[in-house]
Order: C-alpha cells, then sequence, then structure tokens
C-alpha cells in the first residue's frame, strides 16, 4: 500500500478531510482533476489570471495555502479512471498512468449540474448557471453581452452578480421560486448571518443594477437560428407547472440556466454501496453514518457528493469523514476521536438550517419535468428524446438500465451524468418510483480517457497477451 | 396458476429467448423465466462480433447457419438489432503469430470457414485503418456484428408476438418434478410445464443443481471497453490470430474493443471489477491494429460473463435421466452460434430430428472413458 487513505476531490469536502487525516500523522493522497484544489466553490483561477477579490478566492486561497503547508500528497491535474477494490485507484497525469493504493478511500467528487431540458437548451449560447460559474470564477470571461439567468436556487443571484461586476449585461433574472419562497426561509438562512449578508449584497448591486426579476417564471424556450438570440419566459407555479399567463419574449445572446445540482456518486455506485433517494438532496445518495461511513468498509463519502448540503456542511463532513479514517485506522484512540469530532460535528448541526433551505430551493421539482415537450432531447450526447424514453416504457423498459439499452439515454461521453437524473424521473412518473428506477449502472473511466494516454508507448513484444482461447 | 404450460424456458438470454420464440411458434404453449430483463447478461452486454474466426471448430458448420440467421434477423425474428455484415479480418504482426494463424484458420477453414490467407499488403486493402505492421491476415466475408444492446428489445418483441408469456424480473429458485411435468418455483409462484429448458449461461450450474445434477460451468470475465463516438477508422471486424482481439466501429461512430481479456466477478455478482492493466493491455492491441483509433477517448468499460464447460464445447440437449428436461448454454462465442443452436434444440423438442447433432452433456457428466461430443 502506497498510502494511507486516498481522498478523490480537493473541494472543501475532500481537501479538509485530507487536512483532518494528514494532521494525525496518516499518508494520505487527495486527486482532482483540476490543477488547483478548491473545488467548484473555490476554484482557482486560470494560471496567469488575476481576477478581482471574492470571498470564494480568498476562501480558496486559504484552502490552498493549509494543503501547501500539509503532508498531504497532492496528486491534481489527475484524471482517475480506474478504481478498483481494496483500494487501487489509477489516474493520467503529466507522467502517464500512476497507481495508488490505501485500505482507506473517500469520495469527495462534488455535484454536477442539472437542467431540466427545454426546446432549444441545446443551442450555442445556452449554458449551465454551474458552467457560468466557472467561466467567471476560473476563466474571467462572459456568457455573452446581453445574458438571461435563469433557473433556481442561490446560484441565479451569484452568477448574475458576477455578469453585472464583469461589465455585462443582466437582461433579466428568471426564477422559479417566488418572492415568498425566499422569505418563507429568511429564519433558517438567518441562521448564517455572514451568508445571509452576501445574499443581500448581490440582490442590492443587482437592484442598484435595475436588473429586472421575473419570479414564479421558467424558460419555455431559447429561440434563434444558429445561437440563442431570444428567450421565451412563462410563468409557473410553486411547482414549476406552467401557468396560463403571458409570456415574455427577450432579446439575448446567452442564456445560463440551471435547476440545481445532482450529487456526483458514481464512486458509492461503483462499489454498489448501499443508495437512498433523497429529494432534497439532489436524488441519490449513499447511505452514510454520521461521520461519512458507506456501507462498504474502508469507503467513506462527504461533500456534495453525497448528497447536496452545500460548503458549510462539506468542510465540517470533510474533518468528520478524515477523523473516521484516521480513528479506523488506529491512528486516533477513540477518545481523541470524540474530543475531536465535536467542533465539526457541531459546525454541520449549525450549518443545517441553512443548508437545508437552500438544498429545499434546488431540488427537483416534478411538474417541471413533465412539462418538457415530447420532441424535446434529454440526453444530448446521444439526441434521445423525451418521447423515445417514453416509447421506451411502452416497450417494456421498467427501469433506467433497460431504457438505456432500448434507446442509447446515458451512453455518451457524460454517461447519464448529465441526464440520468430527469430521464429518470421522467420513467419514475410512469413506473411509479425513482426507487424502482434505479440509476445507471456505474463503470469506469470516471470521466472519458483518451486511449492515447492511457496505452502511453510500449512495445508489442511487451504487450501480455494471454493464452490463445481454445481451438 | 392452473395452466401447464407445454415448455417452460428458465433463462431469458439468446439461447432461452431463441428456443422459447419456435417452439411457441411451432404450436406450444411457452413461457419464459427470467430473473432480471431479457437478454441482460451476456446475451446484451457482449462486443456483439458475429464471427467465424474466433469461433471453434466444431462449431464451424453451427455459427455459419448462426451467421445467416442473424444477417435475416428482420425475417425470423421480426426486428433489427443493429446487424451489419461485414469483411472479417484477423491479424498477425510476428512470425510466431503467423504459424498460429496459418494452423488456426486452416483448421476453421476445413471446418468450413470460407477463411482466406492474404498478405498484410492485401489486408490494408480490405481495411486501410490496419497497421502496415501487419505480415499475414485470415480474411473472411462472413464476418460482422450486431447491436448486443438491442437484443432483448428484439426479443421481447418477438416472443410477446409468437404469445409466449414473458416472466422478466421474476427469479426462479428450484424445480419440483411431478407426475405431469415440472413445478418451477419462482419469486410470484410456481409455473407448472410439461417440459423445461435450462438456459441461464453461467447460472446453469446451479439450474442442474436443482435437478440433482452435477455440472461444473466455468464462469469467464470478460472485459469490454468502447469509445466515444468517433470518425470513421476502420470498416471490418478485426482480430489478431490467438483471439484476444474483437474490433470494429459501429455505424454511430462508437469503437468497441474487446477479446476476452478476464476481470474479476464471478457468478453470483457479476462483472464486479476490471483490471486496469489488462484494460491497457487491451487497448494496445487495439490501437496497434488500428493505429488511429489512438485519438479516441474511452466513454466506458464493463465487464460481461461467458459461461465454459469442461471441454469448452455447449451444453445443449436433453438431460440425462430426465425425460422432457433440457439443457441450452455455454456455447463458446454463444452470441454468434446461440440462435442456430437453440433453435435446433426447439425442434427436437418439437418432435423434429435437427439438422445438425446436439451437444449433450453426459460426456460432462461420466468419467473420462465417456463418449465425446461432436469434433
Amino acid at each position: 500500500m502506497s498510502h494511507d487513505v486516498i481522498i478523490l476531490g480537493a473541494g472543501p469536502a475532500g481537501a479538509n478531510a485530507a487536512l483532518a487525516a494528514a494532521e494525525t500523522g496518516l499518508k494520505v493522497a487527495l486527486f482532482d482533476q483540476q490543477p488547483e484544489a478548491g473545488g467548484q466553490v473555490w476554484r482557482a483561477p486560470l494560471p496567469g489570471l488575476a481576477l478581482p477579490a471574492s470571498p470564494e478566492k480568498a476562501g480558496g486561497d486559504a484552502l490552498r495555502a493549509r494543503l501547501a503547508a500539509s503532508s498531504v500528497d497532492l496528486r491534481l491535474g489527475r484524471t482517475v479512471w480506474s478504481v478498483g477494490a481494496h483500494f487501487r485507484l489509477d489516474a493520467l497525469g503529466p507522467d502517464g498512468n500512476e497507481t495508488v493504493e490505501a485500505p482507506r478511500l473517500i469520495a469527495a467528487t462534488g455535484a454536477h449540474e442539472r437542467v431540466v431540458p427545454f426546446p432549444g437548451w441545446t443551442l450555442p449560447g445556452v449554458i449551465g448557471l454551474a458552467a457560468a460559474t466557472v467561466l467567471l470564477k476560473s476563466h474571467g470571461a462572459l456568457p455573452g453581452q446581453r445574458v438571461v439567468v435563469a433557473g433556481c436556487g442561490p446560484l441565479l443571484a451569484a452568477v448574475a452578480t458576477g455578469i453585472v461586476k464583469m461589465g455585462g449585461t443582466v437582461v433579466a433574472i428568471v426564477d422559479l421560486a417566488g418572492p415568498g419562497d425566499w422569505l418563507r426561509l429568511l429564519p433558517a438562512l438567518a441562521t448564517q448571518p455572514r451568508l445571509l449578508a452576501r445574499g443581500a449584497g448581490w440582490a442590492l448591486k443587482l437592484g442598484g443594477k435595475r436588473v429586472p426579476v421575473h419570479f414564479r417564471h421558467g424558460v419555455r424556450a431559447a429561440l434563434g437560428a444558429d445561437a440563442v438570440a431570444r428567450v421565451r419566459l412563462a410563468p409557473v407555479d410553486a411547482q414549476g407547472a406552467f401557468t396560463a399567463g403571458p409570456e415574455i419574449t427577450l432579446e439575448a445572446d446567452a442564456l445560463t440556466v440551471g435547476h440545481g445540482l445532482v450529487p456526483g456518486n458514481e464512486l458509492p455506485r461503483l462499489f454498489r454501496t448501499e443508495q437512498t433517494f433523497d429529494r432534497r438532496r439532489g436524488g441519490f445518495v449513499p447511505v452514510l453514518d454520521a461521520f461519512g461511513r458507506t456501507s462498504l468498509d474502508g469507503l467513506y463519502a462527504c461533500g456534495d457528493g453525497a448528497g447536496l448540503r452545500g460548503v458549510l456542511v462539506a468542510e465540517a463532513a470533510g474533518q468528520l469523514a478524515g477523523l473516521a479514517c484516521a480513528h479506523d485506522a488506529g491512528a486516533l484512540t477513540a477518545a481523541a476521536f470524540a474530543e475531536r469530532t465535536k467542533a465539526p460535528a457541531a459546525a454541520a448541526a449549525q450549518a443545517r438550517p441553512f443548508s437545508d433551505a437552500m438544498a429545499g430551493m434546488m431540488a427537483l421539482r416534478p411538474a417541471q419535468v413533465a412539462a418538457i415537450p415530447p420532441e424535446t432531447v434529454v440526453c444530448r450526447c446521444e439526441d434521445v428524446t423525451r418521447a423515445e424514453i417514453e416509447a421506451a416504457y411502452d416497450d417494456g423498459a421498467r427501469d433506467l438500465n433497460q431504457m438505456k439499452q432500448f434507446t442509447r439515454c446515458g451512453m455518451g461521453p457524460c454517461q447519464g451524468r448529465f441526464c440520468g437524473d430527469v430521464a429518470g424521473e421522467i420513467l419514475a412518473a410512469k413506473v411509479g418510483s425513482r426507487e424502482k428506477v434505479g440509476t445507471y449502472t456505474a463503470r469506469p473511466p470516471l470521466r472519458p480517457v483518451p486511449l492515447a494516454d492511457l496505452m502511453g508507448s510500449f512495445d508489442y513484444g511487451d504487450i501480455p497477451i494471454p493464452r490463445p482461447a481454445p481451438l | 396458476m392452473s395452466t401447464t404450460y407445454d415448455l417452460a424456458v428458465i433463462g431469458g438470454g439468446v439461447h432461452g429467448s431463441t428456443c422459447a420464440l419456435f417452439a411457441a411458434r411451432g404450436g406450444m404453449k411457452v413461457a419464459l423465466i427470467e430473473r432480471g430483463p431479457l437478454c441482460r447478461e451476456a446475451s446484451g452486454v457482449n462486443a456483439g462480433t458475429l464471427t467465424m474466426q474466433m469461433t471453434r471448430v466444431a462449431l464451424i458448420p453451427y455459427a455459419l447457419r448462426a451467421h445467416a440467421m442473424w444477417a435475416n434477423a428482420s425475417e425470423w425474428l421480426g426486428h433489427d438489432v443493429g446487424v451489419v455484415v461485414c469483411d472479417g479480418l484477423s491479424l498477425a504482426f510476428t512470425e510466431q503469430e503467423e504459424e498460429l494463424l496459418s494452423f488456426r484458420a486452416g483448421k476453421r477453414r476445413e471446418a468450413g470457414a470460407p477463411i482466406e490467407l492474404i498478405s498484410g499488403a492485401d489486408a490494408l486493402r480490405v481495411e486501410p485503418g490496419i497497421s502496415d505492421k501487419v505480415r499475414l491476415a485470415g480474411y473472411c466475408k462472413v464476418d460482422g456484428y450486431a447491436n448486443a444492446y438491442l437484443t432483448g428489445l428484439a426479443f421481447r418483441r418477438a416472443l410477446l408476438g409468437a404469445g409466449v408469456d414473458l416472466m422478466e424480473n421474476t427469479p426462479a429458485s428450484g424445480i419440483d418434478r411431478e407426475e405431469s411435468g415440472f413445478a418451477v418455483k419462482t419469486a410470484t409462484g410456481v409455473v407448472r410445464a410439461k417440459r423445461v429448458v435450462l438456459a441461464g449461461g453461467v447460472w446453469i450450474e446451479p439450474m442442474l443443481g436443482w435437478l440433482g445434477i452435477d455440472l461444473p460451468i466455468k464462469t469467464l470475465i470478460n472485459q469490454l471497453v468502447v469509445t466515444e463516438r468517433v470518425r470513421p477508422v476502420m470498416r471490418t471486424v478485426v482480430g489478431i490470430a490467438n483471439g484476444l482481439l474483437s474490433l470494429k466501429q459501429y455505424p454511430h461512430g462508437t469503437v468497441v474493443i474487446g477479446g476476452g481479456w478476464q476481470g474479476i466477478g464471478d457468478r453470483e455478482r457479476g462483472g464486479v471489477e476490471l483490471m486496469p492493466d489488462r484494460i491497457v493491455g487491451n487497448v494496445r492491441l487495439a490501437c496497434h491494429a488500428i493505429p488511429e483509433l489512438k485519438d479516441a477517448r474511452v466513454a466506458r468499460a464493463w465487464a460481461g460473463l461467458e459461461a465454459e464447460t469442461a471441454d469448452a464445447l455447449p451444453a445443449a440437449g436433453p438431460i440425462p435421466g430426465i425425460p422432457d428436461a433440457y439443457v441450452c448454454g455455454s456455447v463458446h462465442s454463444g452470441y454468434t452460434s446461440g440462435p442456430y443452436i437453440a433453435r435446433l434444440l426447439a425442434d427436437r423438442i418439437l418432435g423434429h430430428e435437427p439438422a445438425l447433432p446436439l451437444f449433450p452433456i453426459d460426456r460432462l457428466l461420466n468419467s473420462g472413458d465417456a463418449e465425446r461430443g461432436p469434433q
């Protein structure tokens, strides 16, 4: 074994897990596909790019400094393509394939964006809300000059403010929620005064720029010949269903739209640990104990990949998982473990009302899925429409994997990370429940890898060709 | 519950489904019992290769007829399984492989497979995508591939059309022999039938155990890799002399890389883990054969199960000592040959003399001096 624990994902959860485990003397390897730690929320600007200060950048810089000063073996810029039992991890990095092994593995792989499809959502110029945060934070680039910011949850205000700060125009914010929905959350949000103040700051800034906000509206269609030119909105009810009422058409050259996040739980699914469907937490999540232990010995999960709870809980959950690893590895006595977990457990509990409120705003609204027109593409890798998914049901498909074989839905480069949640919801509406429909079977590689990188350089004679099959 | 079927088939892969389909079309009242959805194990996740150049010599006559069945799937199955008939090449890169290829192609040719040996230069004319390092190639016009993942959909429609009672997601847990036939115990009740066919692939071993018969079936865990869609890089099915590579590009652009490199798993858990070193080995072999493939990205790798008897020949025929009970499976390269062999068994069950001999399991149950199956 090369390490005591391997951690996959260097965001707030994974990085804190790494630091907590390393402080107890464990030998920790921390992997991430990005060249810098920080995850999505604390994503670093690209090298050489000087971006204005922000709380995210400050938080990320502080974390990166702590990691640099620690004993953690940082394996950044690595694409992990294989994860095997007990645990062996293979990743492609600057020097080709590297293999590490450890008896413990922490999955801290974060979340994927959810976009509930609508006509025109695959047009150039339409990008995800979370993707827009990457553009703004990491590339210092605007998604367009005149941008409609649509969807739900706190990313709406964050993205709109980011666009305004960089000199772009926000044509409008389109929020599935209404002012009343936000007001009802105030008591929960007030438990995190700093974050509430930040949100209020966004609101003031946007108010100052007189950015129109269309509450209780959704995107009916993105229109344009080769790229988005107009965005059509319609009013929605509390469940996200379109209601009678005047439609609004806005001129824009970009639409950023997102409907919450889906936990990226491929690693626990790869190991077939116990899962449960939790709509508030974004979908299927691994069943965990209070410290992040999954149903498989040695495998832990924390952060948004284990269920959406946001950055505050992710930091605490990461520390708890790191300490649990240390305890299970014998590096912490039961007493020391009890002592050290007190603070992060309290922090997680304290962050819970805020986290629940935000997760609730981002949860998938089934009525919104019900409104997807039949001819609209759901799986954009393989161009599979809603009607084709429903035709597969009529042909006898009763779970996601069977539907996938009938239609190719989820067989493309994203392997269903993007469409799986919505496709599951469409099929579940027919079959009866998300539990019955299940999830796509997770398989390696965790992200697509080029064959050229995988094979490296070799001599034909060195390929360990197995014995010939019987003649 | 009061229905007694003429035939209950346990196992809804290619073998069980074909057998059930032809028995029903022959006039029998048939139940098909499958623990999951149809064709979701070996029959749905294999590489889809329909080749003579990886088929066992003894199975060539069967595989040729089965190939014709796949090519005409729309006629007898009624539905498209994405079958493409194309040329096949088996490549030799070294002197040793030339010898192996000449010997193996010769034996298969004797058995009826129309395989020619051609030079590397001629092979390049057949398949411009291959490496210029090829020294010799086996060239066969009877080759091709299917979209294995469509098999379940195609059989499902055909079986329902033929009036088969389809019992998907219905695990069977045992068989009781009764005066008038068999009682198959399932999760949702007992299914009674005058005859049974055990067509459970690698699960044939526990199924035969229900009837007190001990037939060891080895479980192979075949690793497979599929790329993202890429521009056309090849037009044939490509393998290598020793059979440890199968490679083809589907019309939609993905390339499937297989060849039977072994992963980790078993009958109980399925293919649970892939061996990264063997994925790399298999990928190197593929890119050595088709150099342009290196620009593609791996979208997914998985492992499927393959069943193998002690002599690696099929278990397909009556079960000795138990009238009206049959077994059908463990066919090497079973996806290619399966439909024909299962159809032969259906003929036998319907009281017709099969056009080619079956592969009774008596040979595997007795001691070493027992009669061998067809060679």
